[in-house]
């Protein structure tokens, strides 16, 4: 009896999150826009699966909606993890027509393997930046501060691109931080951040955007500086190499351009 | 010897072990054998390996602490709602392990129910290797807890109500009756819950973080080590994988094998 009610309720579950998803899939479509058409005449259908970096998430969802309105019959399958497990999976053969990286060596990884058509481009920069709970409880102004003794500082370990970009501000500002935890992702660092767990993260400038009022951005002047730099790339031996090629270039022309600068990534 | 099976289910139980052993097989074949020994001999690798075997050996005492008292109250007492505190009891076995960090989070952080009083009395659990240890006993309490009552139910009380008559005390039955009784039950339960304190990731990285000797545990350490380095990662999995299974055959027996 208690099989069937389980049952019924993981339906019903089932059922509610496919009306999300298309809730999800009609935002932004009302935008259409002729830029990024690909001038295809024919009325079948194509599906282009993009793999991008965690951090642009919520940027290449709404990109992927316009590409499809603009093109129709074009579906855009998304997977976002962090760029360095993207090149894993691609490496291990994962159907990936087209991949956007958060920073340029982890593209660099598939270059080498010549897993990539052509050179990557650079579709995007985004930037370091201080967050703090909403409240601030450690009284954080400066890139200084996160030194400080009894700061709990949270940040990517160097393995990942926001970790390289972490080590490489720590040097450019001459400070030395002794973090609590060097996470995986970015995404990790923010919740560590938003639950008041730690004191204060080192994120892109773009996921204390996203976070809101949950946490407080303290800009860092030699972040900057050097900015990390986003590449876009067709995989090699795609299926769907022209129409990979015309979503890559959608991303770097003014509709990509205007929806990753609201969202407080810098131009290429 | 098999006695009264039909054959036809040995043709299936094959299958079933093949999927469970292939997978291993495939991984083994990954390993980069020529530089297996530098690869977990590392700083990192060592650290994490360390890390591991001392917050699971510290897990698994807490699970029998508080794992023992909790089997004998639901096996051997009765008491309102019994079958739904039993459900909850169990329940992070079949939670996902991030859900079980994030239940944790909201009790024991900083800013959780239980967090700032913790703070007050100076105890810093947030990124700490209690947290991790909190994190494992979460997930592993339920393997103790299920084994030892198992194993209370199928022994009976009998032997306890012999000892009660014959003018032993509460205390001395459970030392004398009824631990030396449920002495199985309790080491393979205590070697499940071990296997399971040591693979614990999800409520880990969610609640603990992620710091080289502190934090970062060998399952960790293998997640990190994916990002960059696969070989090194497949081989720390092989560490892993041996220590889980030395553990088990060396001590996890099922009940009714001798």
């Amino acid at each position: 009896m208690t099989w069937f009610r389980t049952g019924r309720v993981a339906l019903g579950l089932a059922a509610a999150s496919v009306v999300l998803a298309g809730c999800a899939g009609t935002a932004g479509a009302s935008d259409r826009s002729p830029e990024g058409s690909t001038g295809h005449t024919e009325t079948q259908t194509e599906t282009l699966t993009v793999f991008a970096a965690a951090s642009l998430t919520e940027t290449f969802t709404e990109l992927a909606d316009r590409f499809e309105a603009a093109n129709p019959g074009v579906t855009v399958a998304l997977s976002f993890a962090g760029s360095a497990d993207l090149v894993t999976q691609i490496r291990e053969g994962a159907p990936a027509d087209v991949f956007a990286a958060a920073d340029l060596a982890t593209m660099a990884k598939l270059s080498r393997d010549r897993l990539v058509d052509g050179d990557p481009t650079v579709f995007a920069t985004n930037t370091l930046m201080i967050a703090v709970p909403a409240d601030n409880p450690a009284d954080i102004a400066s890139f200084a501060d996160l030194a400080a003794p009894g700061v709990d500082v949270v940040v990517c370990a160097p393995a990942v691109p926001c970790g390289a970009a972490r080590l490489a501000l720590e040097a450019a500002a001459g400070v030395r931080l002794a973090p609590v935890s060097e996470e995986n992702a970015v995404t990790d660092v923010l919740g560590k951040v938003t639950s008041g767990q730690a004191d204060a993260g080192l994120v892109y400038v773009t996921d204390v955007a996203a976070a809101g009022d949950a946490v407080l951005g303290i800009p860092v002047a030699e972040a900057e500086q050097a900015p990390n730099e986003y590449p876009i790339a067709v995989v090699a031996g795609s299926e769907h190499a022209r129409l990979g090629a015309s979503f890559a270039r959608f991303v770097t022309g003014a509709t990509g351009q205007g929806v990753l600068g609201a969202a407080g990534f810098g131009a290429r | 010897m098999t006695l009264g099976v039909p054959r036809w289910t040995l043709a299936v139980a094959a299958v079933g072990a093949l999927f469970i052993v292939l997978p291993i097989v495939g991984m083994t074949l990954r390993v980069e054998w020529s530089q297996f020994g530098a690869l977990v001999t590392s700083e990192a690798s060592v650290a994490a390996l360390l890390l591991s075997l001392r917050t699971a050996a510290m897990s698994t005492v807490l699970c029998l602490l508080f794992g023992v008292p909790m089997a004998l109250a639901l096996a051997r007492s009765r008491f309102p709602g019994q079958r739904l505190v039993r459900a909850v009891v169990l329940l992070p076995l079949v939670l996902p392990p991030v859900v079980g960090g994030i239940a944790l989070l909201s009790t024991f952080g900083r800013r959780g129910l239980l967090g700032e009083t913790f703070e007050v009395l100076g105890i810093q659990i947030a990124f700490s290797t209690t947290a991790v240890v909190l994190a494992q006993t979460f997930v592993a309490l339920p393997f103790l807890v299920l084994s030892v009552e198992a194993t209370l139910r199928a022994s009976g009380a009998r032997f306890e109500a012999v000892a009660a008559t014959l003018g032993a005390t509460p205390g001395t039955v459970l030392r004398r009756v009824t631990l030396p009784l449920v002495l199985p039950g309790l080491i393979s339960g205590a070697v499940l819950a071990f296997a399971r304190a040591l693979g614990e990731f999800g409520a880990t990285l969610t609640f603990a973080g992620s710091l080289q000797g502190v934090t970062r545990t060998l399952p960790l350490e293998i997640y990190l080590q994916r990002e960059t380095d696969a070989d090194a990662a497949v081989a720390l999995a092989l560490v892993l994988v041996a220590v889980a299974l030395i553990v088990m055959v060396a001590t996890h027996r099922p009940r009714g094998l001798s």
